[in-house]
């Protein structure tokens, strides 16, 4: 048990908890609203937008995840770089559009959009029920960093109940504070989670090259067949197009994911997000440092020493991260890493599950189940699917497999990346019928499960092959080619029956947004 | 497309094609030469283009904002 660590890391959680609680009063609306309750009452500024995105975008297992992928397969792995960069010139494009009829509407979920854009409850429910799906893995997946960072400290060695105690304890907090204060929460904690982090990796890229003797050895250290992509042989693409495609499909997925939409939202106007979209790379820089702490643990060799055999052994490379804080930083600063890293998987997690249970309250309950509901009896419903959905992660991360839930988030992302023509396009014209909306989003979802079974689940490049020449792509975006493929050729056709048009209750001044300097 | 009312210039919008093809033209990147203070090509392009977009989309920003146009609704400034 490492002591020094485990207080610093307990001390901090006590701190966020309480803070998760005082969130209800910031800021005081009506929690009985579910714009209240679920998008923060839409009054966020452009400080509190930026901490949130930032929170909600890298998560946990973004921090634990990336680097362990570059500890393990080298540059390919650097993705994640060109990524986050690229997304945010289409956040500053898209976005703003997106929050100008949502509030004119009072739409809380893209799939509300879906709705009154196209009339087509179907379709709404298709781009709901995507979400939701896409959105329950990946918030198991959060905890997964909260795992591996109790286990670094020698909690719970003994296995059994006793290891998944301090996790069941850490969702509790998680649960309970979400209930009563709602998007609030996670907004208020992910200030501090967010400074937590930047110390953290600021620490890390000092002090291990400094340790090691500076960048270049960091980098001579790594072999040098992992330190670039490798070059495409004939009649193939190779490792290039698997990493545009990667970084390209990855980008148009993640503005998708529900709990993004709702950081977004909750920004009290449209020029929060384009100002956002500029400050937020400041968020890629750090991911980018944080990717190449993957190399650092290759060059101070953490994985050949002894005391973290156990840990890479149970973790595999996703132990490469806690073991280089152990090794590199004294152990009360170890702790406050690990608070980061946990910390900085509650705060995705609330807002998943926040953005989950809108989705399931505003587009299945109150649209199928109980269209007469008033507004307190949806935010009650709302608060208490974020409690299911929840507990719902804690039994999939305590008795399943982890690579289940690592599949099904690989999975999530082909499947949140078909609802892009009928929400970003949906934005810009009502061309495209619902009806081939719904047919080509089908098509995506069935051909993209398809490319990646492909591969056994193992992974998202499905090896294209066009007469004889080979394109490795991401399998996302390739089952989004024929989706919107299906999407234009359908469309005209299923124009010509009137009564699959819908009705749109948006005009095209509700898309306007004032531009101010 | 909708049409729009605002009265700011739209074709700065085009000047955030450029990081599209800077980072998705991967060859044009993959190499270990020049390396800065131990650090190769591959990885401080990458690193540069963060830096250059957030500008770029500033750059954006101030070039397509209209100046009279408030979005706050009461209390917006002028």
């Amino acid at each position: 048990m490492n002591w020094g660590a485990l207080t610093v890391f307990v001390l901090l959680f006590g701190f966020i908890t309480v803070l998760g609680f005082v969130a209800a009063r910031w800021r005081r609306g009506d929690l009985n609203q579910l714009h209240e309750w679920g998008l923060a009452g839409r009054r966020l500024g452009t400080v509190i937008t930026w901490f949130l995105l930032g929170g909600d975008v890298y998560t946990a297992y973004t921090f634990i995840a990336v680097p362990a992928l570059v500890f393990g397969a080298g540059a390919l792995g650097f993705f994640a770089l060109p990524y986050t960069i690229i997304v945010y010139p289409l956040v500053f494009l898209i976005l703003p559009r997106m929050w100008a009829v949502a509030h004119k509407h009072n739409y809380i979920t893209a799939a509300d959009f879906v709705q009154g854009r196209y009339g087509n409850e179907w379709l709404a429910l298709a781009v709901a029920v995507t979400g939701i799906v896409a959105t329950m893995p990946y918030i198991a997946l959060q905890l997964l960093g909260l795992q591996v960072v109790i286990g670094a400290m020698g909690v719970g060695a003994g296995g059994g109940l006793m290891a998944d105690l301090p996790l069941i304890i850490a969702f509790a907090i998680l649960a309970a504070f979400t209930y009563t204060s709602g998007l609030r929460a996670p907004a208020m904690i992910a200030v501090v989670k967010d400074t937590l982090i930047y110390i953290t990796v600021i620490a890390l890229t000092i002090v291990v090259p400094l340790q090691v003797g500076g960048y270049s050895q960091v980098f001579s250290a790594v072999a040098p067949e992992k330190l670039l992509l490798a070059t495409p042989g004939a009649n193939t693409l190779g490792q290039y197009s698997a990493y545009a495609t990667l970084a390209l499909g990855s980008a148009f997925a993640l503005f998708l994911y529900p709990h993004t939409m709702t950081a977004v939202l909750s920004a009290t106007n449209a020029h929060v997000i384009r100002r956002n979209a500029a400050y937020l790379p400041a968020y890629s820089f750090l991911l980018g440092l944080l990717a190449l702490t993957g190399f650092m643990a290759v060059a101070t060799g953490v994985d050949k020493l002894p005391e973290f055999a156990d840990g890479f052994a149970q973790y595999k490379s996703n132990f490469a991260v806690p073991a280089l804080i152990l090794h590199s930083l004294p152990d009360w600063f170890a702790g406050v890493a690990f608070a980061a890293i946990g910390i900085g998987g509650l705060v995705p997690a609330a807002i998943m599950s926040i953005a989950a249970s809108n989705l399931f309250t505003r587009n299945i309950y109150v649209r199928f189940i109980n269209r007469d509901c008033t507004p307190e009896q949806e935010t009650r419903n709302a608060k208490i699917v974020s409690l299911v959905v929840k507990f719902g992660a804690l039994v999939f991360i305590i008795f399943l497999p982890l690579q289940y839930a690592i599949q099904l988030q690989l999975l999530g992302g082909i499947w949140i990346s078909q609802t892009i023509p009928a929400v970003i396009v949906g934005l810009y014209t009502r061309w495209l019928n619902p009806w081939a909306l719904l047919v080509g989003w089908a098509m995506g979802l069935g051909v993209g499960t398809w490319m990646a079974g492909t591969t056994g689940f193992q992974s998202a490049i499905f090896p294209l092959q066009i007469d004889g020449f080979t394109a490795p792509g991401y399998a996302a975006l390739y089952a989004l080619a024929l989706n919107f493929a299906v999407s234009l050729v359908l469309s005209p056709i299923f124009n010509r029956l009137r009564s699959t048009l819908g009705t749109d209750e948006t005009v095209p001044h509700d898309y306007h947004f004032g531009l101010r300097r | 497309m909708a049409p729009d009312t605002r009265s700011g210039p739209r074709w700065p919008n085009l000047l955030l094609v450029i990081p599209f093809v800077a980072l998705l033209w991967v060859p044009s990147y993959n190499s270990i030469e020049p390396t800065i203070w131990g650090i190769p090509f591959f990885y401080w392009y990458q690193f540069l283009w963060v830096i250059l977009t957030s500008l770029l989309i500033l750059a954006v920003q101030r070039l397509t904002a209209d100046p009279v146009a408030g979005d706050e609704g009461a209390g917006g400034r002028p």
